[in-house]
Parts: C-alpha cells; sequence; structure tokens
C-alpha cells in the first residue's frame, strides 16, 4: 500500500492482503541502504498470522519517494508520523540495524506510538569501517560487497537457504546495487554519527533483542552492552548466525516474532 | 583497502548450495528421489501453498537435490537465484513465459542455437509473441528494431556456430535505455569464461547437459536472475509488478524485488508449465560442477592447440574461433573473456558439402552428434543437423555454410585430437 508522509509517497509491503484495520500493527524497519525486501520472508507470514503487518520503504529506499533522511533521530521523527498517518495506533516496531536505532529513538522520542520494539542486529553504537565508508562515497561496488561479506555468517556464505533456488549472498548485494547513489553512504553515515545517550534509559516498553552469535558488523559484545542498560528486555541468541539474521534464518526469525509480538 | 571475502569460484563450484546432510551427515549431496513431501501440519501446509514460508511441496516445483544445483549455479553466476529446468530450451521458455505475455515482442541475434531460433522464429508468434533478428555485431540494428512492444534482448555470449561474441556491456546499456532486460544464453562461455550479470546481463540461461555438466549424461537448463533490473520502473512488465490472482492477488516485485523474477519463475512457470528437472539428473550435473574450473582450464588450452593446426592445415580453408587474429571479435574476446573464448570453433573444409560429410564419416575419435560442451571431442554438419529447418535464406542469415564444420574440442590429449583430425582432413580430400 502507498501512504502520504510529509507530501511523498511512502511505499509499503502488506503482505499480499490489505491491511486489516483491526489486527494488531507490526512496523517492520529495514537497515542501511536496503528495502522492504528484506523482509519478505516475514512480512507475509505475520500478514497471515493475526497482524497487519507492514514493511516500509524508508523514504528514498525502495519504491518510496522523497530523500533518505541524514540522521537516526530524524528517521525516529519520521517513522512516527508514519505511524500516526497509518492511524492503527500505537504499533510494534521490528527494526534491523540502522532499523534497530531508529526503533530505539522512536521508542525513546515518540513513546506513544510504540507498543513493543524487536531488534535485529542491534547496537548501541555502530561505528563504520572508514574504507566501507569511503566506498560508499564514491558510490563504489565496493561497498555492496563488503555489507554482504560482512553481513552474513559462515553458513550463509556457502548454502542454506531455505527458499530454493535463492542465492543469499548475490542477493543482498544486488540489493544493495539498487539503491539510488548516495542511499547507502547517507545511512552508514547516520549509523556512524548515532550517540545513543541516554536513550535505553527513557525507553519504557517492552523489548526483545535478537543477537546472531557471528555478527560481524554489531557484534554480540556490543549488543551485550546495549542490552546492559535496557530495562524489559529479552534477549534471544542465534548460533552461527551473522547481521542479515531475517535472510539467513528466515523460519527461526519468524517463529521468534511470533513468540515475541503475541 | 579491506577485500570482501567471498569464497572464490573454484570453492563455490564444489560447495555453494549445500551442507552435509543434518540427518545422515551425507557429504554427497543426496538424491532426493521423491515426487512430494510430507506436511507437518495443515498450518504449515497452507503457508507454503500461499508463499508464507518456505519449502518443498511437490517436485515438479521444488526439490532439495535440484535446489542445491540452483543455488550453486546462481552462485556462480553471481545471481540472486536461479531455477533449474528439464532442459535448455525449457529454459528459455521459462524465462520467456515469466516476463513475457501475446503481443509482446523481442529482439534477438540472428545467430543462435537452431532450435531457439526455431522457438522464436515458428513456435512463439502462435502464442503471439514475436521476435525480430538482428546482427548481434551491429548496435544500431538492436536500437532500432525495439519497439513500444519489445520485453526483450536476447542473444548468446558467443553465437552458434559462427563463434560471435557478444558485447554483453553494449547490448545491455542498449537494453536498459529503453527500459528492456537483456537475457543471454551463456551455454558457451560458462560462468568460469565469463560472469554475464556483472558485465550488464539481466538474465543468464544455459543448457546446463553442456559444459557445466560436462559428462553428456544428463538434461538439463537453468534461468539465472541477475536481480539488478526494476520490473516495476515501467508497466511494460505486469506478469511482474501487478497483482497475480494465482496467489491471491500478490506482486512479485512489491514482495521479492530484486528476487521477483525467480520468485514467479518457480511459483507459476514450473507449477503450472511444469518443465521441471529430474533429481537425479540434477546429482549427475553436480557432479560435473565440481570441476568445471579444471575442465574449462583443459578445454581453452586444447581449443588453442586444435585451432593451431586446423590454421596450417592443407583442407581447412578458413578458422572461426574468437583467439584467431582475423576473427572479427579477436579484440573483444580479449577484453571480455581473458580465460579464453570458449571450445566451440567452426571451420570450412575444401571442397564444400561432399567433402564435409567425408570428414564427419572419417572422424573416429571424435563423435558425430548434435551436442557441444561434452568432455568428449564432437564433430558436426551443422546445414545437416541442427540448422536444417532453417530456410537457405536463413542459413545464410545464420552464417551457416555448406562446408562449415562445428567443433566442440574434448579434454584428450590435444596430440590425439589432433591425429584424428589430420587423418579425416586428409581423407576428405580423396573424392
Amino acid at each position: 500500500m502507498n501512504i502520504e508522509c510529509r507530501g511523498e509517497t511512502i511505499n509499503i509491503a502488506t503482505g499480499g492482503v490489505e491491511v486489516d484495520r483491526d489486527l494488531p500493527p507490526v512496523v517492520l524497519l529495514h537497515g542501511a541502504g536496503m528495502d522492504r525486501t528484506v523482509w519478505s520472508q516475514q512480512t507475509r507470514y505475520l500478514a497471515h498470522h493475526g497482524f497487519a503487518a507492514m514493511a516500509v520503504d524508508l523514504p528514498g529506499h525502495g519504491e518510496s519517494g522523497g530523500e533518505p533522511l541524514s540522521s537516526i533521530a530524524e528517521m525516529a521523527d519520521w517513522v512516527a508520523e508514519a505511524i500516526n498517518e497509518i492511524g492503527l495506533g500505537p504499533a510494534h516496531l521490528v527494526g534491523h540495524s540502522m532499523g534497530s536505532l531508529i526503533s530505539l529513538e522512536v521508542a525513546a522520542r515518540h513513546p506513544g506510538a510504540v507498543e513493543r520494539i524487536v531488534l535485529l542486529g542491534a547496537a548501541a553504537a555502530m561505528p563504520v569501517h572508514p574504507d566501507l565508508l569511503g566506498a560508499a562515497e564514491r558510490n563504489e561496488v565496493l561497498a555492496p560487497q563488503l555489507i554482504t561479506s560482512w553481513g552474513h555468517g559462515t553458513r550463509a556464505h556457502i548454502a542454506g537457504n531455505p527458499t530454493p533456488g535463492l542465492w543469499m549472498r548475490s542477493g543482498c548485494q544486488a540489493l544493495l546495487e539498487r539503491a539510488n547513489d548516495g542511499v547507502i553512504f547517507n545511512d552508514l553515515a547516520a549509523c556512524n554519527a548515532y550517540e545513543a545517550g541516554d536513550v535505553a534509559a527513557r525507553i519504557t516498553c517492552p523489548i526483545t533483542v535478537v543477537v546472531g552469535s557471528e555478527d560481524k558488523m554489531t557484534p554480540p559484545r556490543a549488543t551485550s552492552q546495549l542490552v546492559a542498560g535496557l530495562s524489559d528486555v529479552d534477549l534471544k541468541h542465534l548460533d552461527g548466525v551473522g547481521h542479515m539474521m531475517m535472510i539467513e534464518v528466515p523460519d527461526r526469525i519468524r517463529e521468534l516474532l511470533l513468540d515475541a509480538l503475541q | 583497502m579491506v577485500d570482501p571475502e567471498y569464497l572464490k569460484f573454484d570453492t563455490l563450484s564444489l560447495h555453494a548450495g549445500q551442507e552435509p546432510d543434518p540427518t545422515t551427515g551425507s557429504r554427497a549431496v543426496p538424491i532426493y528421489q521423491t515426487t512430494s513431501y510430507s506436511f507437518v501440519d495443515t498450518e504449515q501446509a497452507a503457508g507454503l501453498f500461499n508463499l508464507e514460508q518456505p519449502g518443498h511441496i511437490y517436485s515438479r516445483i521444488s526439490n532439495p537435490t535440484v535446489a542445491v544445483l540452483e543455488e550453486r549455479i546462481a552462485a556462480l553466476e553471481g545471481g540472486v537465484g536461479a531455477v533449474c529446468t528439464a532442459s535448455g530450451m525449457a529454459a528459455f521458455h521459462l524465462a520467456a513465459a515469466t516476463i513475457m505475455s501475446a503481443g509482446d515482442h523481442v529482439v534477438a541475434s540472428r545467430n543462435i542455437y537452431g532450435g531457439t531460433h526455431n522457438m522464436l522464429n515458428l513456435t512463439m508468434p502462435r502464442f503471439g509473441i514475436t521476435t525480430t533478428f538482428v546482427d548481434p555485431r551491429d548496435p544500431e540494428a538492436w536500437r532500432s528494431a525495439i519497439t513500444p512492444e519489445t520485453r526483450l534482448l536476447f542473444a548468446e555470449t558467443l553465437g552458434n556456430p559462427g563463434i560471435e561474441v557478444l558485447d554483453v556491456p553494449l547490448i545491455a546499456q542498449i537494453a536498459h535505455e529503453n527500459g528492456l532486460p537483456l537475457m543471454v544464453d551463456a551455454t558457451f562461455t560458462t560462468p568460469y569464461l565469463m560472469k554475464a550479470i556483472d558485465l550488464g546481463a539481466d538474465i543468464v540461461m544455459h543448457s546446463v547437459t553442456k559444459f557445466l555438466g560436462g559428462h553428456g549424461i544428463a538434461l538439463g537448463g537453468v534461468v539465472v536472475d541477475g536481480g539488478r533490473f526494476d520490473w516495476a520502473a515501467n508497466d511494460k512488465f505486469p506478469t511482474l509488478s501487478q497483482p497475480y490472482d494465482g496467489y491471491h492477488g500478490i506482486s512479485f516485485a512489491d514482495e521479492y524485488g530484486h528476487q521477483a523474477l525467480s520468485m514467479r519463475a518457480r511459483a507459476e512457470g514450473l507449477r503450472d508449465f511444469g518443465a521441471a528437472m529430474s533429481p537425479t539428473n540434477a546429482f549427475h550435473l553436480l557432479q560435473g560442477i565440481e570441476t568445471l574450473p579444471l575442465r574449462m582450464k583443459r578445454h581453452v588450452e586444447n581449443t588453442s592447440s586444435v585451432v593451431e593446426f586446423l590454421e596450417e592445415a592443407d583442407a581447412v580453408t578458413w578458422v572461426s574461433h574468437p583467439s584467431v587474429a582475423t576473427h572479427p571479435d579477436h579484440e573483444l574476446a580479449k577484453q571480455l573473456l581473458p580465460k579464453g573464448a570458449g571450445a566451440i570453433l567452426s571451420f570450412g573444409i575444401a571442397g564444400g558439402r561432399e567433402a564435409g560429410c567425408r570428414f564427419i564419416e572419417n572422424v573416429q575419435l571424435a563423435s558425430h552428434l548434435a551436442n557441444v560442451g561434452d568432455a568428449k571431442t564432437l564433430v558436426l554438419h551443422p546445414a545437416s543437423t541442427t540448422h536444417q529447418q532453417l530456410s537457405a535464406e536463413d542459413l545464410v542469415a545464420a552464417g551457416v555454410g555448406e562446408d562449415l564444420i562445428r567443433l566442440s574440442v574434448g579434454l584428450e590429449d590435444p596430440e590425439d585430437i589432433i591425429s584424428d583430425l589430420r587423418r579425416a582432413l586428409r581423407a576428405s580430400q580423396k573424392g
């Protein structure tokens, strides 16, 4: 479905069904340079299992109009506005990577917009390797390659996609290559500049954090530092899984989301 | 500067798409010789049928053994996904039928496999899809053949049988300037010699039967989805960008984005047309792919030796292979095919059709048959076999003279291949 937010048309995948306004809303937020399709193995499932599932293309990403927003705080304010535009009341927010930072900030800055947050590949700080940042600034294919390389666990670099015929490595790289020039850099720069400050202390909603043991982009140690500052948090560990967990182990993430959101 | 830690081509040839079987520990890919799969419960079954969750339902749509082959070829090509089919022709049809409907139009190279030419020229028009054939070396011909109804540009990475090298970046650019995808048949190059997606192709298809399998014991085809083409950027591809009643109004581009083609080709194309690959064939083809890099290296080395011999042979009037300095695409081949321009070549034999027949009848090591890309050396006289359905006019347009012999250079000792050719050439001149 499309909504209008700040004068731009925003594309939202709803799992192939019309949003049922009587169901609890779940808003899924993608990571840097990506789009709604990172949730393709979860959106349709949630939409047929009792939720109004909405995987958003953030401004300037995927099929959405507008320019990408340049800070996590701005993105969080925009998401709160979008939730208001959708008009289904407070939503469960599921965020991956940059989307997890946005979710944290929405929960802290706009508590009335959020029912619960589920964070995948999360950390209180996300410093970006300078070579990756440089490649992204130059719009080089090296940036999608590095994100893909570091973003997947060892197993995902060999095999293991439960969807017959799909190859995860090229799937991730191709998705990032489709981003408009400047989008990956914008997002990585926003992650790199993010400072959590007292955000953890300001969050009052329940939180689920999912960490992959082979996550090189938000390593378990960094996730632990985030979790240490949060209250009412449920930490889930996934062994042998990297940063792109909803693609690497879609079945486990589906089960975990269903469990957390119910 | 850091580099991506990607597994390399030779490693992917052996491993991509497979983990040791979790139940038995089997290191080799098991042959899942089954038609169907038990559902856990009704909810899981409903989820599978509604594309809510991945998994196997029925082997016409997907099979665990075939899925390993699909993932492996996608990995080697750098595609986001792959769908295997019963044959190379089925792969072409699957791709075409997934993105086109009656009223649509193809611009295709005129120098392609006779079977594909036949399908485009005679068969698909019965279903409302027409084709304009062009000289693959003439960019203006490609441009001027595109109409508002065009939905696909198609060519072989190495033409058949003239071994024209496709300027993939240039033709891809022409396609993309017109909002169209480029599909290439990369059977002759394999991903070892050319990564067509990296060069700009949007869809890559193979007859896996040929070099990828390498042994000539199993038929198969594959469609590889490059994942870079935006199917929703215009209104030309409604099968991918618009709701589809076959799965309760799903829009594949909206749900799967860069993987839309792979998903629809399987969910609709294999389900409805049913040209599925058998799991046993997938197993055989996987054994071949394990040694693809080693074999292709040797194919190219042997081809170099054979070309050198033929260029000096008295009974040979011309040799067509991009490694020959006089070949029109010699420089392009050096640029696009740095590891070699494949193991298929053609040559003209002094004495025309009759001498050609005598040559074919006198080879003893090389096999006379309608295939290429076998581990064994193969010879063929296209005018009397693969291209016999073409009219005299189409034969000339396709560059198939009556004196043309096609050679698929195998993996035998090159001295033995050359001895066989020398003996048959000598006999061909004793008419």
